[in-house]
């Protein structure tokens, strides 16, 4: 139902994955919300609504971003990407798939706001920024490398209750050509029943 | 959440006028406070007037050597700004303890210094608190208070300043700037954050309708050898349980200049002006170190099952005054 | 990249033991699958539902009227004029949980009660129109005081007996050379699923359809159409895909509410929980008490056990797990003494959650062996070893395949177990006192009755039908590699169909029962359709179809213990000043019967083991005692493990074949999480000499703990 002009809506346009959708908003309503039920971009999740997940991290300007607690309407103006504008056509992107193939996923509620947030955060690095558990953030230190610390670290704004974080961050190194990170303690590769984690294609076991 | 009008701002003056005198109206910055407390009822504005293109987003020198930052400058922009890194390192690595990738892209400075504390009866519109609502009481005292203050609180209210940023601020002596309708106003931010005491809901000294337009830092040296340490209950993407921001010259085995300030231990970023007395002069040594966090913490009042953030910011003060020591002797 | 098909050791035949990425990854990578909430519909309505303020009393009246005329607001269901609701009968896990039958009566047996639901054209406005409904209660006392000191608490039977007991304990205990005498807790927990519960219901054709997010559908229509007295096959359920569910994913007040909101609007109406909501809502993990005494020879051999366990439950619903379980399976003794107790108090019904009963038992056990271990100077591993038993230590039955020992031989080989100096408090790097611990895991390996439909199609391609859940599982994968074998057919030509009620009935995906129920019901339908393709009958333009059920097959197999095993390892940094405890590795390996799916297959113990992380470290709802309510029920307030939590974790599996065993697969959902926080609470006893016996181990706790055991 289209709701009557009033001090309390707004009619904007949207500007998500270079499309413009021009559609009239509660001011209420997130951009999380407009996304998920009134442009029929369900990619986006709502894992939590307060930003205490990361379910719903989206682009904004390049810039991941939490949508739950940016209001619609203060998104005009801006360019939105969404999970589904990371794919080219039938190409996944980089990282989707590095998640596909290393099974950086279970329940897959989380995985959009955790591929959204990677590309974004491979960016973020390329561009020199420190993160927490940077040792040394003065300039002059340099980038630190994207070792599996720096990516957990800067990954940290996206819950997986399944506890997929290690295939994800190994996805996340692959993608971005980091060190794929490596037990602790060397073991022996013939030590395993079950191999490597090399998996056949997908599409070979889809329908 | 209610209905509520939305206005752009351009400028400041303009985003000052739009406020206007109105008591339910706010500004708008990232909203990753704001949004949130208007989700579970605590804020319930009639209008916002949003502040994110205002041009306050620059981090420029100032004329006598210190940085001015504009109040709509992103966390992320100001932990990775290359004067901020090299000079008030600190600063950069509070900001990065705090929150997520996500909300330090949308998080401002000024949103920042105004957001509100995380004290789960705060947050909880069907518990009475001092805070949200003057004179209903406090829970805390009474119920869960195992992350709330040990220093410079009352009994109407225990809540913890949640901010990490606000804690490199306060060792830094950074000075908040603001507009109103009648001109603009400084606040150092010793005089920022008002206590507790009888009045909780009073959280800031900011006049009414004020926009917060930057903070500047001053010319600090010893910010350059300066160290934020933050301890929670999971490694990251969790509010501290204590934190120090801390900074130290050391000349000749002696503390030549010493900065400190404690965060989540009390209603607001606590400068730990009593132990930076205590370490003046003296030798930089481990037995130092705790005298002078002994000393500020003896006007620790912890309640029933908050009395280890004593012994949490006592050790924190000795283990990164003691690094910034080591690095010093390098 | 390359895609080399790796294959275990186990003999696999076909596509089974091989790893393959899931049937649903394009979907889920690219957003384009879809869950509950996410499906459009014409004319959807939205609910949104409004819980109790108070812990204990009765609704006195509600201000309808206000919100009623509020924008867009369309109805307002509450006790007063919500249809009535049938709950006594017994549905396919037992008799209903009152707190789902929403709006009946007018008592609040628990703060975040539901008593109304308010339905509205917008999210928006029935968001404000139900938080602004003025509800007027008669506030009684209310008691959430959960103690062992409690002279109210009762023994209850769940699915097992509430007490066990074999042997003069006393006698024994005073017989043994070495005796440890442990209290142990565990916290309320919660399941915290990413996707929060969420339901449309409509009517269609003279059905009601509901589009959900659950564990099993089969389970959910039972459920709705006793409460709503319907016709079974009047209810179709949908869930094709799950954000999680962890036990938590059955009935709920939301599906309820939004059938009646449907019925009375006869208009789609959708209901999703807040995340604030889900916490009294949805069930959890209800907190432990439990005291373990072990009395044992010199040499370490078990004299006596006793496992005592204290429960909570709600005042609507008698819930009862079973945290003594692992003992009951894992050790003997010549005396054995079991029980599991109960109080009834003014809080939510807890549920099933990851490892019910195992999770928080195995806590308690597996920290008490590691106790007895210290105290007879014997290796963790080595003491197990010793005590391995002949037979169920309880039931007396034969085991089916238990190669714990396997296990643990392998996990301590890969862990590097063998250089590990026994004595706690001695490795420090930096700030960090570092440590090791080991653990043993268990879980039953049960299966239901399920029914699978498979069409040949005309084109040379199978349809499987079964109404299976993948709740991140792997299970819609692993069902088709299992199908494409018992075909003889390469994956590829597999069409799995999952998550419709429709499909017919089968088991939940719960208790690590799913992937093995349902495949029993897959391959013996593939057995009777090879059978009639064998015959030559030529297959017709609409395919040709075979049905399975298993409820006969599953009486036919013989009374033993089965179970599946794992052996723990983790290693700790502690620091004691500040109380930080990060885990650097862990490494579990475990004995699951035949593993499916290698890729998924690790994927879902790795993150059973990180539950073990969070459970040790992080999760705890505390409860204020003046509301009754959680305080910060949200996930800043309740933490669980993040990225930055969880270091490289390794799950890795030996050789575990039952020849008996129609089946094989043992399920892995829960085994995971077993005995993983006992691994790090050993660990981290190792590191610093302090045990913990309290979860979770907080900075706080270590803080203390160091300031009683002072360190050099």
């Amino acid at each position: 139902m289209e709701p009557a002009p009033s001090p309390t809506y707004s009619t904007i346009t949207l500007n998500i994955n270079g499309e413009k959708h021009a559609l009239s908003v509660d001011h209420r309503t997130t951009l999380l919300d407009a996304l998920r039920e009134r442009l029929d971009l369900t990619g986006t999740k709502k894992g939590c609504d307060q930003g205490q997940c990361g379910a719903c991290t989206v682009l904004i300007d390049g810039r991941r971003a939490v949508s739950c607690l940016q209001l619609a309407v203060a998104a005009e103006g801006h360019e939105i990407t969404t999970i589904e504008g990371m794919a080219e056509g039938e190409r996944l992107h980089p990282v989707q798939q590095a998640f596909l193939d290393l099974d950086g996923y279970q329940c897959g509620y989380c995985t959009p706001g955790q591929i959204c947030s990677a590309v974004a955060m491979i960016e973020e690095h390329a561009a020199g920024w420190p993160s927490a558990v940077t040792d040394d953030v003065r300039p002059e230190a340099g980038p630190p490398p994207l070792t599996a610390e720096e990516i957990r670290e800067r990954m940290s704004g996206n819950l997986c209750r399944c506890g997929a974080y290690v295939s994800i961050v190994q996805a996340v190194a692959r993608a971005a050509g980091a060190p794929t990170p490596q037990p602790a303690q060397a073991v022996p590769a013939a030590a395993g029943n079950s191999g490597s984690d090399n998996a056949t294609a997908g599409k070979e076991a889809a329908a | 959440m209610r209905e509520f009008g939305y206005h752009r701002a351009h400028d400041v003056a303009g985003a000052v006028a739009l406020l206007g005198a109105d008591p339910d109206a706010r500004f708008l910055g990232g909203g990753t406070n704001l949004v949130d407390l208007m989700k579970t009822g605590v804020e319930r504005p009639t209008r916002l007037v949003d502040v994110r293109e205002l041009p306050l987003d620059g981090i420029e020198p100032t004329e006598d050597g210190g940085l001015r930052i504009g109040a709509t400058v992103t966390n992320s922009d100001l932990a990775a700004h290359p004067e901020v890194r090299r000079r008030y390192p600190a600063l950069t690595q509070a900001v990065l303890a705090g929150a997520s990738g996500q909300l330090r892209n949308m998080a401002t400075v000024g949103g920042n210094l105004l957001q509100r504390t995380r004290c789960g009866y705060f947050t909880d519109v069907s518990q009475p608190c001092n805070k949200r609502v003057p004179g209903s009481g406090c829970p805390a005292v009474q119920g869960v208070h195992h992350n709330h203050a040990i220093l410079g609180a009352s009994e109407h209210c225990v809540a913890v300043h949640p901010s990490d940023m606000g804690v490199a601020l306060a060792a830094f002596d950074a000075v908040v700037t603001y507009e109103t309708a009648g001109g603009p106003g400084r606040l150092p931010r010793a005089d920022f954050y008002l206590p507790a005491g009888a009045t909780p809901h009073r959280g800031t000294a900011l006049p009414a309708g004020a926009l917060i337009t930057g903070v500047t830092l001053p010319p600090l040296p010893v910010a350059a050898h300066s160290r934020y340490r933050k301890v929670r209950e999971r490694a990251s993407y969790a509010f501290a349980i204590g934190s120090v921001a801390a900074a130290l010259d050391v000349r000749d085995g002696v503390v030549h200049d010493v900065r400190l300030a404690f965060g989540a231990v009390a209603s607001r970023p606590w400068r730990a002006r009593t132990a930076e007395q205590a370490l003046a002069g003296a030798p930089a040594d481990a037995d130092t170190f705790a005298a002078a966090a002994d000393a500020e913490l003896a006007a620790a009042k912890p309640l029933p099952d908050n009395g280890y953030k004593v012994t949490l910011m006592r050790n924190l003060v000795v283990a990164v005054l003691t690094e910034l020591a080591e690095e010093a002797a390098r | 990249m390359t895609t080399t098909p790796t294959r275990t050791r186990t003999p696999a035949r076909g596509s089974t033991g091989t790893a393959y990425t899931r049937v649903e990854g394009r979907e889920k990578v690219t957003g384009a699958a879809r869950y509950a909430g996410e499906i459009p519909f014409a004319d959807l309505a939205h609910g949104w539902l409004v819980l109790s303020t108070v812990a204990h009393g009765r609704i006195r009246s509600l201000d309808t009227d206000p919100v009623l005329a509020m924008p867009g607001v369309l109805a307002v269901l509450h006790h007063e004029n919500a249809p009535r609701l049938n709950t006594d009968y017994v549905g396919m896990l037992g008799k209903p949980d009152p707190t789902c039958a929403v709006f009946q009566n007018d008592r609040v047996p628990h703060l975040g009660w539901p008593v109304a639901l308010v339905v509205a054209e917008t999210p928006e406005q029935a968001r404000e129109a139900a938080e602004s409904l003025v509800v007027h209660y008669e506030q009684e006392p209310h008691d959430i005081d959960f103690s062992p000191a409690r002279t109210d608490t009762y023994p209850a039977d769940g699915h097992m007996p509430a007490v066990t007991e074999k042997g003069d304990l006393e006698a024994e205990l005073a017989a043994s050379a070495v005796v440890v005498d442990a209290e142990y807790t565990t916290p309320e927990e919660h399941h915290s699923m990413m996707e929060p519960h969420a339901a449309t219901a409509l009517w269609a054709g003279g059905r009601l359809e509901v589009v959900d997010s659950n564990q099993g559908a089969t389970w959910v229509v039972g459920e709705l159409a006793n409460l709503f007295s319907l016709d079974p096959a009047s209810v179709r359920v949908r869930s094709e895909h799950v954000g999680g569910g962890f036990g938590s994913k059955g009935v709920r007040a939301h599906q309820v509410a939004a059938v009646m909101a449907a019925t009375e609007l006869q208009r789609p109406v959708r209901v999703v929980m807040t995340r604030r909501q889900m916490f009294s809502l949805t069930g959890y993990r209800r907190p432990t008490a439990q005291r373990v005494r072990l009395g044992a020879d010199a040499d370490g051999r078990l004299r006596a056990l006793e496992h005592r366990s204290l429960n909570l439950t709600s005042q609507v619903h008698e819930f009862v797990e079973s945290s003594t379980a692992p003992s009951r399976v894992m050790y003997d003794a010549d005396a054995h003494h079991t029980a599991h107790r109960l109080v009834r108090l003014n809080v939510p019904t807890p549920t099933f959650m990851r490892a019910p009963g195992e999770a928080p038992g195995s806590f308690a056990l597996e920290s008490a062996l590691d106790e007895l271990a210290e105290k007879c100077g014997l290796d963790p591993i080595e003491l197990r070893l010793r005590n391995e038993p002949e037979r169920g230590p309880v039931s007396g039955l034969p085991f089916a395949s238990r190669n714990l020992a396997a296990c643990f031989r392998e996990g301590a080989r890969r862990f590097g177990w063998a250089d590990r100096d026994p004595r706690p408090g001695v490795r420090r790097e930096g700030r960090w006192l570092l440590g090791t611990g080991t653990a043993a895991a268990s879980f039953s390996a049960g299966a239901g009755p399920s029914t699978a439909t498979i069409t040949a199609e005309a084109d040379g391609t199978y349809t499987v039908r079964i109404a299976a859940a993948d709740i991140g599982t792997g299970a819609r994968t692993a069902l088709t590699l299992i199908a494409a074998d018992a075909l003889e057919a390469p994956p590829d030509r597999i069409r799995m169909r999952i998550g419709d009620s429709d499909f017919g009935p089968a088991m939940i995906a719960g208790g690590s029962t799913g992937t093995r129920s349902w495949a029993w019901a897959v391959r013996a339908a593939a057995a009777e359709l090879r059978e009639r393709l064998a015959l030559g009958a030529d297959i017709p333009p609409e395919g040709m179809t075979v049905r399975a059920d298993t409820t006969e097959a599953l009486g036919t197999l013989a009374g033993k213990e089965r179970h599946s095993y794992g052996a723990q390892f983790a290693e700790v940094a502690v620091d004691v000043t500040t109380g930080e405890v990060r885990v650097r590795r862990m490494l579990g390996i475990f004995a699951a019967g035949t593993i499916v799916n290698p890729l998924t297959a690790r994927s879902q113990l790795v993150g059973g083991m990180i539950w073990g992380i969070s459970m040790a470290l992080h999760e705890e709802a505390v409860r204020d005692r003046a509301s009754g309510g959680v305080y910060g029920p949200d996930l800043a307030g309740y933490h669980v493990a993040t990225h930055a939590d969880v270091p490289l974790v390794e799950a890795d599996w030996v050789d575990d074949h039952d020849p008996e065993d129609p089946v094989g697969i043992k399920g892995i959902g829960e085994v995971g999480i077993v005995g993983a926080a006992a691994a790090i609470a050993n660990a981290v006893w190792h590191a610093t000499g302090v045990r913990h016996r309290d979860l979770p181990i907080r900075p706080d706790r270590v803080l203390q703990a160091a300031a009683e055991v002072p360190h050099a």
